[in-house]
């Protein structure tokens, strides 16, 4: 199940291609006894990869891991690149979006869907989805979340900024709400893509 | 990954139809594949593409200081990364034989061709210079990677633009980006490639084609028909005739493909007068089955706050676990009063105050984890001691 690179996710400016690869053969000294091997990889645009993409890579493995059915593949590897086109904010919600799409295309199994949302609060105490660069700039804090399909929970959340308990919970209800859209968009393109196959 | 073998039948077929002047896609031996030529939202970045082979090409510049044997001069730095993405056998590390030819060809061709004038690059003599980084990114690798790469990044540096540098008297400040590129030399430079199997020639090869080569011819030229450099590579002689064959069919490719390369930056040009959104996003064609677009859809949000507020109400309170910091002694934090030593050593006041500031974060969960610790290390003892006698 080799999906090769054509799931692009633009957001508003912000693209990303991903990859997925596997199962494949494993290294030895990576392999896992009773799971399949995720390595997820995040190309920048500019320069090699640094502690900035390996942190991003970090939260999108956790997440993959966690909706991925690993044990159905034990002793392989699976393999997610994802290379950022342009970066206008909402980065990390992009790399997520586009790498369910990818995983979703390559057919691996999994238990739930999931989606990325990053929300912004800005000074004056609004909540904003899906940032530009700019808004992320001039706001306060800036929190992604990811979001599973079945019961709409969050998965992972990254959040850099300060803000009260109450925001947060109300950026992750805005999320909530912000995700069924991007299922449906998930939903959509599925059938559009398999429409002239089956 | 390890790359899969070309099984023998492949490879005879693939050496046979060559025989018989045929390709696997259908071309003519001399025909080079559909080359499509796009642009990203920033300058400097475009999309190159050679039927399936993909190249995405960015191009940056910051300034430096100059190389102390050339203080007149700016830097070119020039890197292809071969992707993952674009082959399962492609490593993330860069060591494959592979990825070095490439870069060092790459640097080659556009280094030693002066197509980009180093000295325009300098600010401030022995002191700025422009360093100009281009980076390649193979998408999507099926044959040919040195010629898309070596177009991709001559199409990202015409593309680029370089910001406006203003001086005054030490002081350098970069001022915002839109002035246009100025080279003086005339920069399309096109690295051409040319594979042989046996005995016949093949323009362009694809992945598969590339594999049954026997020996590979590479000419860049520029659209002077000046040839910038050849390399001939694999265990093939060629005979003066033919290398005069190739540099002509060179001269031919080199001159569409500079056609095209200009046609698309003026394509692109005229769009960002316009003002019309311009990036990768907007050259995906929409018309396509496979194609999504959304457009912006606002959220609804009029519940978000009751539910918000339910939500913290329901939550238990967070325990009252870190107490704040005190201050004994200038130089010294304190949080909490640290736990009991549980080494069993005979052990100074300072250890104590050290540990109490290691201990600060943990508090009523270090305990558990203290007392889980001594029953390892208890558990830990009676085996050893079990193993040993």
């Amino acid at each position: 199940k080799i999906s090769i690179p054509d799931i692009l996710t633009p957001a508003g400016d912000t693209s990303v291609l991903a990859a997925a690869y596997g199962p494949a053969e494993v290294k030895v000294s990576k392999e896992i006894y009773d799971r399949a091997t995720l390595d997820v990889l995040i190309q920048p645009k500019v320069g090699l990869p640094s502690v900035r993409e390996r942190a991003q890579e970090q939260c999108v493995r956790e997440t993959c891991e966690a909706s991925l059915l690993l044990s159905l593949h034990p002793r392989s590897s699976l393999t997610l690149i994802l290379q950022l086109i342009h970066d206008d904010g909402s980065i990390l919600s992009c790399f997520l979006n586009a790498a369910c799409m990818a995983l979703m295309d390559a057919g691996l199994p999994m238990s739930f869907l999931f989606c990325g949302v990053t929300c912004a609060i800005d000074v004056d105490g609004q909540i904003i989805t899906d940032p530009t660069a700019a808004q992320e700039k001039e706001s306060r804090a800036v929190m992604t979340f990811a979001i599973d399909s079945k019961e709409h929970k969050v998965m992972m959340s990254s959040t850099k900024g300060s803000f009260s308990v109450n925001e947060l919970q109300q950026c992750v209800a805005v999320s909530q709400k912000a995700s069924e859209k991007i299922f449906q968009f998930y939903r959509d393109s599925v059938k559009r893509r398999y429409s002239k196959i089956l | 990954m390890k790359e899969t073998l070309l099984s023998n039948c492949e490879r005879d077929f693939l050496l046979q139809a060559i025989a018989e002047k045929k390709r696997l896609d259908g071309r003519q031996t001399y025909d080079y594949r559909k080359m499509k030529i796009t642009f990203g939202t920033d300058y400097g970045c475009c999309f190159v593409d050679l039927g399936k082979t993909r190249v995405m090409a960015q191009v940056s510049c910051e300034l430096v200081a100059p190389k102390e044997s050339r203080p007149n001069e700016g830097i070119m730095f020039f890197n292809i990364e071969l992707s993952p993405m674009a082959s399962p056998t492609f490593e993330q590390g860069r060591q494959s034989e592979l990825s070095v030819k490439l870069n060092r060809q790459l640097e080659r061709c556009l280094r030693n061709s002066k197509c980009i004038d180093t000295e325009s690059l300098c600010v401030v003599s022995g002191e700025k210079v422009w360093k100009i980084r281009v980076d390649v990114h193979v998408l999507n690798h099926d044959g040919n990677l040195m010629d898309v790469a070596s177009i991709a990044a001559i199409t990202a540096l015409c593309h680029f633009r370089r910001p406006d540098v203003s001086i005054q008297g030490d002081e350098v400040t970069v001022v915002s980006p839109k002035e246009k590129w100025d080279e003086r030399y005339p920069s399309s430079d096109h690295v051409f490639f040319l594979s042989f199997c046996r005995t016949y020639l093949l323009v362009d090869p694809c992945e598969r084609e590339e594999r049954v080569m026997d020996g590979l011819l590479m000419i860049a030229m520029n659209k002077h028909r000046e040839i910038c450099s050849i390399q001939s590579s694999g265990g093939i002689m060629l005979l003066k005739e033919q290398v005069m064959r190739c540099s002509k069919i060179a001269s031919v490719k080199v001159s569409e493909i500079t056609e095209l390369l200009i046609k698309a930056l003026e394509n692109d040009k005229k769009a960002r007068k316009e003002g019309g959104r311009c990036g990768f996003a907007e050259s995906m064609p929409q018309e396509r089955i496979t194609a999504l677009k959304f457009e912006e859809t606002s959220v609804e949000m009029t519940d978000v706050a009751e539910r918000a507020s339910d939500v913290v109400q329901g939550a238990e309170a967070p325990p009252l676990m870190v107490p704040s910091p005190v201050v004994p002694v200038p130089g010294v934090g304190q949080v909490g009063l640290g736990l009991q030593n549980t080494w069993g050593l005979e052990e100074e006041d300072d250890d104590e105050e050290e540990e109490a500031e290691e201990c600060a974060n943990r508090g009523e969960e270090g305990e558990e984890k203290v007392t889980k610790m001594e029953v390892e290390r208890h558990k830990k003892d009676a085996s050893r001691e079990g193993q040993f006698t």
